[in-house]
């Protein structure tokens, strides 16, 4: 179902029932005390799992249900008593009798410098879920300075690993300029938080393609083709899950970007209306979003059983010709 | 796997490089082989083309982006065009207080500016420490070609390394320029290094070569371990793990089961595992048979620090030899046990001295650490149980199997045992390897190496290297064990000793230090990726005396990331990357001195 802001759709699109697995044998419960609370979970589960099982609303960057945890945005950390650094709840599985902190002001800390390093270094005007964690943990971002000059078009691509050029007066961000090398969708990582999710997508968790991978070193490490060849000579086969995955609108439909650049995307006039793709017979449901009674872009909801919002370059992009029907 | 290659196609000999190490990749774990063929890659044309890089792919069935991520993570290789002959001059901590940068103006003036090369032969770069603190500074000088050669010069001048880059061989100083202890009675770790000839396997069989090994053999796997339990040996690779405990972890695990050597030493300031592996190879092959036969472990594995040609040579020879002599294989000296070694070098990451990152390096991946747990001895190389052990920790094993656990427990203190060896580089006189019973001070150990050199006034002591922290003139009576270097709010870490005289600026070195982390960060996780960056821009505007709104809110925001790394960094490096500066700045008046100019805003409180 849709869950944003845009009304019902008219039709409520039928979805199967699940079908029945056979009973898994009920799962030993790990006791834990969260926040003072005592928590009971099935083994294996993460610490986010617990908190999120009390009401606690964990912040996740990096984290996504339908991919490998990576931890290495480092925001959902917590703090474990007994150990000498926080821990990332995403991946750190809960244990008998740990104490877990989610609010102390150690995590407070370090969940604000993540969001302040972040936001000094990389452009976050279209992540929204970033924004809202910064309003929550009061980050400021612009108390590290004016950022200093954006990076010349492949400046980035062909850093040296092991060598920076001594800081400039402002603070140093991975701005430069868009990547725009198809027609479908465009790579702005000046706006990329380093989150791994398009390569986990690109990669074994949904597609297999590989086009991607991370490249480069420390603050100069990016996500990139082999030698940054252009995607339409690389191993991308177009199915989008890269941009299905992005939190910060660093991968972008370029009909969603261009819209942007002329000042007519307009989210408020946008209607969200839940489909079966009508091309094959997986059956993979797809959000149209629509605005001025034209399709502006289609995604796939994460909760939906049979591909966990991932499609293929078909569902993803294959919708112009309804927007050139009269 | 289904992959997709750009049209580039590989030159001959970048083909015949790759089928070289293909030929012995036999065992089907095939990504393995990737840094391997990326540095034959390297050594034969220089650098990493996409031809080449797209045929190493198709062969190790590695997606060349991903194959192209590994290439470009690692700084000794280039995934740009660049000049065969490549000069990296170390200009870290120790060399730069024995004239890295006059070095490196020279090298300028010869050369063109740090990466140019005008007649396109040969080029130079500054390099994070090189190992040979102890006869700073250092460069490492590569050329590919058909017959490449990788020499590591130190003492270097400039001309010495501009004959190196033209293909001449420049003889270096022996070992005893390394250990001034050489030859000493009373020495454990040290005592073969200098004294026999390190390529000849007779010499080493005849000091007592081999003897630990037939010992434990005698006594069986489940003895040794309970040796080393006894013995209370701690890693000496800077975690300070109790050796015993994680050698008994390992032994309910399933099979198979591996053992690597972390010889990855590039903690700034530290070179003794490089000296005890150039002094006295046959002993670490010898440490780790004994390790693997007690902990069940059939495949080594050595990672050695690419920095190191010569240590790598012999261990080479040393691997070679002991094949040959049945002391490695399938049935070591006739008594069943199987146990082999693979070498692998690094290519140029500090990184991959944290063992996860190891793992991945040698695996074929990125070097970037792991989240833990689960530990290695769970989850290891390949997602097997696997032991990781630092080269000095090995070497240990020796004498605990020689003289029993007790009596190895007796030497040093109550919770440090055994003897020690301290890197001393900087201001000391005599620098060099030093090795003591654990308990001496600061003091006895800077004694040892002949006092504080330069001015002869001591201003500051670096302990523990770039990830340890400043000790000043007053903490000389400091007992260098885990437990004493704890007590004084240090840590022992690789066991670097690094005096400074009156006339250092320790904002330089700090600059340098904020400068290596942000280098070496891996930049997978946000605190260390951008914290690193940010650390330094906070630290070159306080140098600068322009600090953006005052110097305490400089201050404030530095312990900050300071704080957000060591709590929330993946592995140590980020936990450690604001040590060494924060100890400094809470101990000496820096940055006090500076008048604040006119900024905006820029009012001093």
């Amino acid at each position: 179902m849709s869950t944003q802001s845009a009304p019902d759709p008219k039709i409520p699109v039928p979805r199967g029932p699940l079908p029945i697995l056979p009973q898994s044998r009920p799962a030993r419960m790990v006791e834990i005390t969260i926040d003072g609370k005592p928590v009971s979970v099935p083994q294996g589960s993460t610490l986010l799992d617990a908190a999120r099982s009390i009401g606690i609303d964990t912040p996740t960057l990096c984290f996504l249900e339908s991919l490998t945890p990576v931890n290495v945005c480092r925001i959902c950390v917590v703090e474990v008593e007994g150990m000498r650094a926080l821990v990332p709840a995403c991946s750190r599985q809960a244990e008998p009798g740990m104490v877990v902190k989610t609010d102390s002001e150690r995590v407070q800390l370090s969940r604000r410098l993540v969001l302040e390093l972040l936001a000094s270094s990389v452009d976050v005007s279209t992540a929204p879920q970033l924004q809202e964690y910064m309003r929550r943990y009061s980050a400021r971002p612009e108390r590290f300075g004016e950022p200093a000059t954006p990076a010349a078009e492949g400046e980035r691509d062909a850093a040296q690993p092991g060598h920076h050029q001594p800081p400039e007066t402002g603070a140093a961000t991975v701005a430069q300029p868009v990547k725009i090398d198809n027609k479908l969708y465009v790579r702005d990582y000046g706006k990329c938080i380093l989150c791994y999710k398009c390569v986990e997508a690109c990669g074994v968790d949904a597609q297999n393609t590989f086009a991607i991978a991370v490249a480069g070193r420390g603050f100069e490490v990016r996500i990139s083709t082999e030698y940054n060849t252009p995607l339409t000579n690389s191993a991308c086969v177009y199915c989008g899950n890269c941009i299905g995955v992005c939190p910060t609108g660093a991968l972008m439909f370029r009909s969603e970007y261009e819209m942007r650049q002329s000042g007519t995307w307009d989210e408020s006039k946008q209607t969200h209306t839940d489909t079966i793709c009508p091309y094959c017979g997986v059956g993979c449901t797809l959000t149209v979003h629509v605005q001025d009674e034209k399709i502006v872009k289609v995604t796939s909801p994460l909760d939906q059983e049979i591909t966990e919002g991932h499609l293929c370059i078909k569902g993803r992009f294959g919708w112009e010709w309804v927007n050139q029907k009269k | 796997m289904d992959l997709h290659f750009t049209e580039a196609a590989p030159a001959a000999e970048e083909v015949a490089a790759v089928d070289r190490v293909v030929s012995v990749a036999a065992n089907g774990l095939k990504r393995t082989y990737l840094l391997p063929v990326l540095h034959a890659i390297q050594d034969r044309v220089g650098w990493i083309s996409p031809g080449a890089l797209n045929y190493a792919s198709r062969i190790l069935e590695v997606p060349p982006a991903e194959a192209f991520g590994v290439a470009d993570f690692y700084a000794l290789l280039s995934t740009h065009p660049q000049p065969p002959a490549v000069a990296h001059v170390c200009d870290d901590i120790a060399c730069k207080i024995k004239g890295a940068d006059q070095l490196c103006s020279e090298l300028e003036k010869a050369h063109g500016p740090e990466g140019s090369s005008p007649d396109g032969k040969l080029t130079w770069r500054r390099s994070p420490c090189l190992g040979t603190c102890e006869r700073a500074p250092a460069a490492l000088v590569l050329v590919a070609g058909e017959r490449h050669t990788e020499q590591a010069l130190a003492s270097a001048n400039s001309e010495e390394i501009t004959a190196t880059l033209q293909g001449r061989q420049i003889s270096q100083p022996a070992l005893s320029a390394s250990v001034p202890q050489m030859g000493q009675p009373g020495l454990t770790l040290l005592r073969r290094v200098g004294q026999i000839n390190p390529e000849s396997l007779d010499e080493y069989r005849a000091a007592d070569g081999f003897l630990a090994l037939r010992r434990a053999f005698e006594m069986g796997p489940a003895a040794v371990v309970r040796e080393m339990t006894e013995s209370k040996l701690v890693g000496r690779g800077g975690a300070a793990f109790p050796c015993g405990q994680k050698w008994q972890s390992i032994l309910s695990a399933a099979s198979p089961r591996y053992l690597v050597c972390n010889a990855d030493e590039s903690e700034p300031g530290t070179f003794k595992d490089r000296v005890l592996m150039e002094g006295d190879p046959y002993a670490l092959i010898e440490s780790m048979i004994i390790a693997a036969f007690a902990t069940g472990c059939e495949q080594g594995y050595l990672y050695i620090r690419g920095e190191c040609p010569l240590a790598r040579r012999r261990l080479e020879h040393a691997i070679r030899d002991c094949r040959a002599q049945s002391l490695l294989g399938t049935n070591i000296l006739g008594a069943g046990v199987c146990f082999d070694i693979e070498l692998r070098a690094g290519a140029g990451a500090y990184i991959c001295g944290e063992e996860t990152a190891l793992l991945n390096s040698i695996e074929g991946k990125r070097g970037e650490p792991r989240n833990k747990p689960p530990f290695p001895t769970q989850v290891g190389l390949f997602g097997k149980p696997t032991i990781i052990q630092n080269v000095e920790t090995l070497l240990n094993v020796l004498p605990i199997i020689m003289q029993g656990g007790k009596a190895f427990a007796a030497i040093g203190t109550e919770r440090s045992t055994g003897t020690k060896l301290f890197c001393l580089s900087g201001h000391v006189a005599k620098p060099g390897v030093y090795e003591v019973p654990f308990g001496a001070t600061l003091r006895e150990l800077l004694d040892l190496a002949g006092g504080i050199s330069g001015s002869g006034k001591l201003q500051a002591i670096l302990v523990g290297g770039a990830a340890g922290s400043f000790l000043g003139p007053t903490d000389l009576d400091t007992q260098m064990t885990f437990e004493g270097t704890r007590a004084a709010g240090t840590a022992l870490g690789s066991a670097v000793v690094m005096p400074f005289d009156d006339t250092v600026d320790l904002r330089e070195i700090l600059l340098c230090i904020a400068s290596f982390f942000r280098d070496e960060s891996c930049g997978q996780c946000v605190p260390c990726r951008v914290g690193t960056v940010r650390q330094e821009e906070i630290l070159w505007r306080l140098a600068a005396g322009r600090p953006l709104a005052s110097r305490a809110t400089e201050l404030v925001m530095l312990k900050e990331v300071g704080q957000a790394m060591r709590d929330a960094s993946i592995c140590g490096l980020g936990q450690t990357a604001s040590s060494a500066i924060e100890s400094a700045l809470s101990r000496f008046p820096l940055f006090r001195d500076r008048e604040i100019q006119a900024e905006p805003g820029g009012v001093e409180r």
